[in-house]
């Protein structure tokens, strides 16, 4: 009805309307910075992937500030400054997030230490213990006791 | 004994990180912008496009931006709300007009009453984006400097007004009964 009227006034009236895809080098860079931005509406998704309408602006956003010149490291800058660092996918490094990246690799050689400390303490035990005497003759008797049995009738060993 | 005790002990810090973590809201984004100068913005005014509004005409005193929209279902849920803030707060509140046709807000406003000092129009949502602006209502309170003391994602509610609000209104000493004269 009227949407098309206005659509096709919009398109008169606005020499530039710039079609997304007039230069694909240009887009290629928005998506590769978008990809690295969160979407904070729908928060599972990137702002290239999102259709809310703030993925939509700040894509905007994006591809008037790399026709400007600015560089990725500046736009991802811009903003974290206003939305935070959470709107980054790649947390920064910081005081903060010291313990989010190095964490894993941190509890890793944790985990490492502890089996390799575990693994020695019991090589060593099992060196230390020795049978006594009394217990390798008790063995010895069982298993000539076992031994008998199984070829004639089926006495209990004596202890 | 020593042994059983440190995967309990393990479990027992897991639950505290979950207990507190879990009780997060990831849709609340802390707002980048608290500490920092309220960012410089000149807008068309609502009532009047073809007179600017600039946050500088507000130097000097504390007041209170509240981002709303016609189209914005919660918005017209807090409308009541922000009629208290304005009552209860003593600070005047500019209302941001984010992605709107300014007839619609106009109309909105005749319906829903108007409370705000100005309002300005922020069609393209440029100036929401300087603010970190990510939904509709956000509400910021701004100190004399000129700078973001606090913000609230999402409508008012009496809990919001009176627990953070208005004791922030009141720290910063915003003046009784309307904008003072100065």
């Amino acid at each position: 009805m009227s949407c098309a009227a206005t659509l096709a006034a919009a398109q008169v009236a606005s020499p530039q309307a710039p079609s997304t895809f007039a230069d694909p080098v240009l887009e290629a860079r928005v998506l590769a910075i978008a990809e690295e931005l969160r979407c904070l509406v729908c928060q599972n998704e990137t702002i290239a992937a999102s259709h809310a309408d703030l993925a939509v602006d700040l894509r905007k956003q994006i591809r008037t500030k790399l026709t400007q010149g600015q560089s990725q490291a500046q736009i991802l800058d811009f903003m974290a400054e206003r939305y935070g660092d959470f709107v980054l996918y790649r947390p920064r490094w910081k005081a903060s997030t010291v313990m989010l990246w190095a964490g894993p690799f941190a509890l890793l050689l944790v985990a490492f230490t502890a089996l390799a400390m575990n693994i020695r303490r019991r090589r060593q035990s099992v060196v230390k213990t020795e049978l006594t005497p009394a217990e390798i003759e008790r063995a010895r008797r069982l298993l000539d006791g076992t031994a008998a049995a199984s070829s004639a009738t089926r006495t209990p060993p004596t202890p | 004994m020593k042994r059983y005790l440190l995967p309990l002990l393990v479990f027992l810090v897991l639950v505290g990180f979950f207990a507190v973590g879990l009780n997060l809201n990831p849709r609340e984004v802390p707002s980048a912008l608290i500490g920092k100068p309220v960012p410089a913005f000149s807008l068309p005014r609502l009532d009047d496009a073809s007179q600017k509004f600039a946050a500088e005409d507000m130097k000097g005193k504390v007041w209170v931006i509240n981002v709303w929209a016609s189209w914005c279902a919660p918005c017209r849920q807090e409308h009541p709300l922000v009629n208290e803030m304005v009552k209860l707060g003593g600070a005047p509140v500019v209302g941001l007009n984010y992605k709107d046709k300014p007839e619609n807000a106009r109309a909105w406003l005749t319906e829903l009453g108007n409370p705000f000092v100005a309002n300005v129009s922020d069609i393209e949502g440029l100036v929401g984006i300087e603010f970190g602006v990510y939904g509709v209502p956000e509400t910021f309170v701004i100190d004399q400097a000129g700078v973001i003391r606090l913000k609230h994602i999402g409508p008012l509610t009496p809990e919001a007004l009176r627990d953070k609000i208005l004791p922030m209104l009141k720290t910063l000493g915003g003046t009784l009964g309307g904008t003072p004269s100065a």
